[in-house]
């Protein structure tokens, strides 16, 4: 089992299209983060500033960086899943084949993938392409695939961007539901800050270029959230507040 | 017959109907043999031909058009796919590909002989080498449209470089491969046709040289429609089957 996963990024840049002047972007210097182990945390910051970046990095994606990604072991030996910010799926598998694809090497992958699509309500669709199906419908596969390897660590993009309410509400029911289930440490970006609070225990802010963490707070109200409860309402000003005077 | 129309079977039917009357009409006013003989004795040269070598020959060529089709399609794809993957070597080898693409049929055919002598090696490498660069561009075309997210995936999930290969650079390559394999066949049977009549004793080509000795017309178109016969029908029953079972996640 993971024990905490630690989190060191000295630096972390990006080379500028600036050839004369050989500049770069600094991303992250040092930032620290440390997740408890079946913790549920959001990350929560301005777009641009490198959320999408944090998640290849703890992936293991994107190795091109100053610093460790660290729990007991290496981080590589720990079962990842990592719902990307487009779903990702291959257009040449069908939908339950692309649930299938993480866990093919299992004998019960039929049996797995098959209770995944019925969890996300997708079974009467599961012998169709991505391309026959709507844009939250790839979503949901994306999210059954993402929890087919039964992850230790599971990353999650920007899940629930640009779809409409109600799929979204659907798909935050089902990504509770599936968590509750084997409790992976969870980590999710956001820049919507009702979805950052509504879903996790802890959430961390982070600023603009060069980026750190401003805040690190743990979110006690109860489950389910309603974000138009008095508790959320107060946190979510005094959430912002702070984060405002940080800046 | 409006019904029959909305078949499309039955238009392309009627379309080769069409042509074929059309060319017997020519011939009826043309009246010369040497220059247009009609369907009905070029019908009857294929019977002639079939009941003398006309096999021997036909699959001598099916043998040549095989083996350098096999030949350029996994040289050039494996140089395709290479360009495509590594900025560095498409920089290197790109002048070389554009020098090979212009190239004339016919030089690198004479050359082969002259290097490796009049045989069946040289017949075949000449064949090759023609079709090589193409195959090269096209794949490295697709190698360079791959989707680079998807290749991610397969790297999360911690699979090995012989399975994304497999599972997930083929699948997005094989448009590629099969609109090479397309183009590769309808030209390599051209050449090797040259090939067979500049330096080779056998073979559809060198019969067509042979006949064209003789004036016979006749017999030239008789064994250049039983060979398009048998490229269209692979075409029809090999390359079309297999694109469509590999390909229908695209409908």
């Amino acid at each position: 089992m993971p024990k905490d996963l630690i989190i060191k990024i000295k630096k972390k840049t990006f080379p500028l299209r600036d050839k004369i002047n050989n500049k770069e972007n600094i991303i992250f210097k040092n930032l620290e983060l440390n997740i408890k182990n079946r913790e549920f945390v959001s990350i929560f910051g301005p777009s641009g500033c490198g959320k999408t970046t944090l998640l290849n990095m703890i992936s293991g994606l994107d190795n091109n960086f100053d610093g460790s990604i660290t729990n007991e072991k290496s981080i590589k030996d720990y079962t990842i899943s990592y719902m990307f910010q487009s779903p990702r799926l291959f257009p040449w598998l069908t939908a339950i084949e692309n649930i299938k694809f993480p866990i093919k090497k299992q004998k019960n992958c039929n049996v797995i993938a098959n209770q995944l699509i019925k969890n996300v309500g997708l079974e009467k669709f599961k012998n169709q392409y991505p391309n026959k199906l709507s844009g939250g419908m790839q979503r949901r596969i994306s999210l059954a695939r993402a929890f087919a390897p039964d992850p230790e660590i599971l990353l999650l993009d920007e899940p629930f961007i640009s779809i409409d309410k109600k799929i979204s509400n659907l798909l935050k029911k089902l990504l509770m539901k599936l968590w509750k289930k084997n409790k992976p440490m969870i980590i999710f970006v956001t820049h919507d800050l009702d979805e950052a609070i509504e879903l996790a225990d802890r959430i961390f802010f982070l600023s603009n270029l060069p980026s750190k963490v401003l805040l690190d707070h743990k979110i006690n109200l109860k489950r389910p959230r309603n974000n138009k409860g008095k508790q959320f309402v107060n946190l979510k000003r005094l959430l912002s507040s702070t984060t405002n005077q940080g800046k | 017959m409006n019904n029959l129309l909305k078949n499309d079977l039955f238009r392309r039917i009627i379309s080769i109907i069409f042509l074929i009357i059309i060319w017997e009409i020519i011939s009826q006013i043309v009246n010369d043999k040497i220059i247009l003989p009609s369907p009905k004795e070029v019908a009857e040269s294929i019977g002639y031909h079939a009941s003398q070598d006309l096999h021997n020959h036909v699959i001598i060529t099916l043998f040549r058009v095989a083996v350098a089709f096999f030949l350029a399609m996994i040289i050039g794809s494996g140089i395709g796919i290479l360009m495509g993957r590594r900025k560095k070597f498409d920089d290197y080898f790109d002048g070389w590909l554009i020098l090979a693409l212009n190239v004339p049929a016919l030089v690198t055919i004479i050359l082969c002989f002259i290097w490796f002598g009049l045989n069946e090696i040289a017949a075949i490498i000449a064949v090759a080498i023609n079709k090589i660069p193409t195959v090269t561009v096209i794949l490295r075309e697709g190698t360079k449209a791959i989707d680079e997210k998807l290749l991610d995936v397969g790297k999360l999930y911690k699979l090995s470089k012989f399975e994304i290969i497999k599972n997930i650079l083929c699948p997005q390559l094989f448009p590629y491969f099969v609109s090479a394999a397309r183009s590769g066949l309808a030209l390599i049977w051209k050449i090797v046709l040259v090939v067979e009549l500049l330096g080779r004793s056998n073979g559809v080509g060198f019969k067509i040289n042979e006949f064209f000795s003789m004036f016979d017309t006749t017999s030239i178109l008789a064994y250049t429609l039983v060979f398009v016969f048998i490229i269209m029908s692979l075409e029809w029953f090999l390359i079309k089957p297999v694109e469509k079972r590999l390909t229908d996640w695209r409908i």
